[in-house]
């Protein structure tokens, strides 16, 4: 592999993110799925990196699950886009960032149509006010929070207290990034490395101590999709898809996952436990699975933050092995107290993974 | 004496020619070559399809005999201005030149392969150009290739594709490819050699004859289905996605080794000759002949001339013909 | 075993280091020819029994390059012999012969 190749081409793609002030909105998949994830972003942003990210609570979800099942139409959607532009334009902000993959592929597309073709544009405006009486501006820069952690990464690397090194042989832990099909696969100038070799997890695992691999099915889709795993037949393919990835970096020996989007790392965590019943098979090693980490995850970790404020414990691949090797200490009699003294219910163990 | 001079800009094989032939016309060619050395892309080539003529012994021939020719090399052209004497062309080490009439024979550039990022030219060690490849026949040293047992070569690399702003064929690469299946097949006689082809363009005398030879002594299989993506894997063997469209099945396979047959594109100084003489360019940036049936050498200029790849891709012999021809119609627009 | 209510999926890709193509070798042996087929398709076109079934000798002979042929192999016994492909391949291959071979070497009955 010839490293300077790709950094020739991480060099053509560069996006301008800007340093502070954005208006912040959640994902409904990450907040279900992950819940800790983005108060882990937020904590490290607001108060270690004393940055301004405004969050309303009016606002909703950008409709991108609906409209990707062809639930809502077209319309419908530019609609609910246009009212989370007239609250963010309302607040003040000019710079949008989202937590979710998908929202961002779906402002991207959304505003480049606005873009082609004005008297869309036009028709979305009409229908805002008839609906709600809201005016909108089209932000000035549209990031995914993974760019801004991409952007501090450096400031991050500073602050953290663990590296992505295995304390015991001093080898860099081997990292698998996947990126979200909608993050530049759509319009490959608006990620970050373009859309065949993406920089931004790249960037923050490198940064942080970790050895990114490249293996043959990098770019494959995990197979979340939304049609496919709606209906519960279909989701045979979803699962044949992050089986073909399993199988394919499996010779690579990887230590764990980073991922951007919130739908894949729900996927390649869940799905190894349907692999493993169905096929006996599991990946990692120790029987355990590999696991499978967010972004804000990832730098909660490196940062110091208590695992179990981060919420690993929600993780179906036990982190554990992976927090060993790094050396990060962890209470595991803790794991399922919950805030504020409520304890949170205990889960069944799997026959077929294990999971301690 | 100065009106027997005429500037020909660019010293490759067509260039070569149009002076050779100017000057057993009577004239005084003076020959501008950018590089250090006369010959163009001619230099690159091991042997030449179909019949797999030296390409050296091709060269030699042609600057065999340049007594009469002024050429020089290492001459990069400041400016050329027109007036109703003629044009003044300025080198950038100083000389100047006047002359009736100036011929652009300024040839061509290969498709940088590494645009095509899904194929990872120097990403990957074991992807390489016809152009490598070509090398490596010249002088076998090439620490990419090892002994490889399963070769192929993918046809239309930056050529008849829209993402890479390329619409035209480049009419050579698929006779090269071909070519060089059954010569590296000839180097390594044990390995399986695959082409992956959109169409196959054995349009010349013989090409229809290599094709064959290819398939029948060599072995070589050719599969029709465009690559789509290659990644390496652990043993750092390729791994190469393609479709078998004959059979409308995706296909997967390991490879030791990867020829991009990379295609004919405007050359760099192209876009600066139609700024600085106005001379017009069709849209996939070659330069726009007057006709392009009856005068495929002139423009809207009388006294300017273009030739050769500059106006588009050809083979070695079309070039030639069309370097005598250019001669003659230079000759005859001087005599008036 | 839990039953998910869904299974994985076969790849239907072609894993092509995977092929035994010991077979298309040994029919090479026997009809050399058979490397110069170029899949225009003339033969399948011209077939006497290809209207009325699935027979389809550039599919068959491109399939037996590929190391898949199972399915095709079955539909030559429709195959009447009666030389019209022949008369129409532009590459000159004797494909009644070639037939005859692929019918010996993979073991069909004629």
């Amino acid at each position: 592999m010839i490293y300077q190749g790709k950094q020739k081409i991480w060099a053509d793609y560069q996006k301008e993110i800007p340093d502070d002030h954005w208006f912040y909105v959640r994902s409904c998949i990450r907040q279900n799925f992950f819940p800790a994830s983005e108060v882990t972003m937020l904590k490290i942003f607001r108060e270690m990196l004393g940055k301004d990210m405004y969050e309303t609570p009016h606002h909703t979800t950008c409709g991108g699950i609906a409209y990707h099942n062809e639930c809502i139409p077209q319309e419908t959607q530019m609609a609910i886009i246009a009212r989370q532009f007239a609250l963010m334009t309302e607040a003040g902000y000019e710079n949008y960032t989202c937590s979710c993959i998908t929202s961002f592929g779906l402002y991207c597309e959304t505003i480049e149509t606005w873009h082609e073709m004005p008297e869309v544009l036009e028709r979305t405006r009409e229908n805002l006010w008839k609906a709600c009486r809201r005016e909108f501006n089209i932000p000035k820069y549209l990031a995914h929070t993974s760019d801004l952690v991409f952007k501090f990464r450096k400031e991050i690397g500073a602050l953290a207290k663990y590296r992505l090194v295995n304390k015991d042989t001093g080898e860099p832990l081997r990292v698998v990034e996947h990126i979200g099909c909608h993050y530049a696969k759509m319009f490959p100038s608006k990620g970050v490395g373009g859309a065949e070799y993406p920089y931004v997890l790249v960037g923050m695992a490198e940064e942080w101590g970790g050895n990114v691999i490249d293996y043959p099915e990098r770019r494959h889709c995990c197979g979340f999709g939304f049609r496919q795993y709606l209906v519960r037949a279909n989701r045979g393919y979803s699962v044949s898809n992050t089986h073909k990835k399993f199988e394919s970096m499996e010779p690579f020996h990887p230590d764990f996952i980073v991922t951007n989007c919130p739908g894949c790392p729900y996927f390649l965590d869940r799905w190894q436990y349907v692999i493993a019943e169905q096929t006996g098979k599991t990946y990692g090693g120790n029987g355990q699975g590999i696991p499978v980490l967010t972004y804000e995850e990832m730098a909660g970790l490196v940062l110091g933050l208590d695992p179990w404020d981060i919420g690993m414990q929600v993780h179906q691949i036990a982190v554990e092995p992976l927090l060993d090797k790094i050396g990060i200490e962890y209470d595991e009699s803790k794991k399922y107290e919950g805030t504020g003294g409520k304890p949170l219910p205990e889960p069944e163990f799997p026959a077929a993974i294990r999971c301690c | 004496m100065a009106k027997d001079n005429v500037v020909v800009i660019g010293g490759g094989p067509c260039g070569i020619e149009v002076s050779r032939n100017l000057r057993d016309m009577g004239y005084t060619p003076i020959l501008l070559e950018q590089q250090s050395e006369l010959g163009g892309h001619l230099r690159q080539w091991d042997r030449l399809f179909p019949e797999g003529v030296d390409a050296r012994k091709v060269l030699k021939e042609l600057t065999s005999d340049l007594r009469g020719v002024k050429w020089f090399t290492d001459a990069t052209i400041d400016s050329i201005k027109k007036s109703r004497k003629g044009y003044t062309v300025n080198v950038d080490s100083g000389m100047t030149f006047e002359s009736k009439a100036v011929i652009l024979t300024t040839g061509f550039k290969l498709f940088p392969a590494e645009k095509k990022e899904e194929y990872g030219y120097n990403i990957y060690e074991r992807v390489i150009t016809n152009a490598d490849l070509e090398e490596y026949f010249r002088t076998r040293k090439d620490s990419r290739i090892q002994d490889p047992k399963t070769i192929g070569f993918v046809h239309c690399v930056g050529s008849r594709d829209e993402k890479a702003c390329n619409r035209q064929c480049s009419k050579v690469c698929c006779a090269t490819a071909v070519k060089q299946a059954s010569e590296i097949k000839e180097l390594f006689p044990e390995a399986t050699v695959y082409c992956f082809y959109m169409d196959l363009r054995m349009f010349g005398r013989s090409y229809e004859d290599m094709y064959l030879n290819a398939q029948k002594k060599y072995g070589v299989r050719f599969i029709r289905g465009r690559v789509s993506e290659v990644s390496e894997d652990i043993d750092g063997k390729l791994f190469v996605k393609a479709e078998d469209t004959l059979l409308g099945k995706p296909m997967k396979m390991k490879m030791d080794l990867l020829v991009l047959m990379t295609g004919i594109i405007p050359g760099e100084s192209t876009a600066q000759y139609s700024e600085m003489l106005g001379i017009e360019r069709g849209e996939d940036g070659f330069f726009a002949p007057k006709d392009t049936i009856l005068e495929p050498c002139r423009t809207k200029d009388a006294g300017l001339f273009i030739a050769g790849t500059c106006t588009g891709p050809k083979t070695l012999p079309e070039t030639l013909s069309e370097a005598r021809a250019t001669a003659i119609q230079v000759h005859n627009f001087l005599s008036k | 075993m839990i039953d998910f209510g869904y299974s994985l999926s076969k790849s239907n890709a072609l894993k092509i280091e995977n092929l035994d193509d010991s077979r298309f070798k040994a029919l090479h042996k026997l009809e050399p020819d058979a490397y110069k087929c170029i899949g225009c398709g003339s033969c399948t076109a011209s077939c006497s029994a290809g209207v009325f079934t699935e027979l389809s000798l550039r599919k068959t002979l491109l399939s037996l390059q590929r190391g898949e042929g199972k399915g095709y192999i079955d539909q030559l016994q429709s195959c009447m012999l009666c030389g019209k492909c022949m008369l129409v391949c532009p590459r000159g291959i004797n494909t009644r012969h070639l037939i005859l071979s692929i019918c010996k070497i993979y073991s069909v009955e004629q």
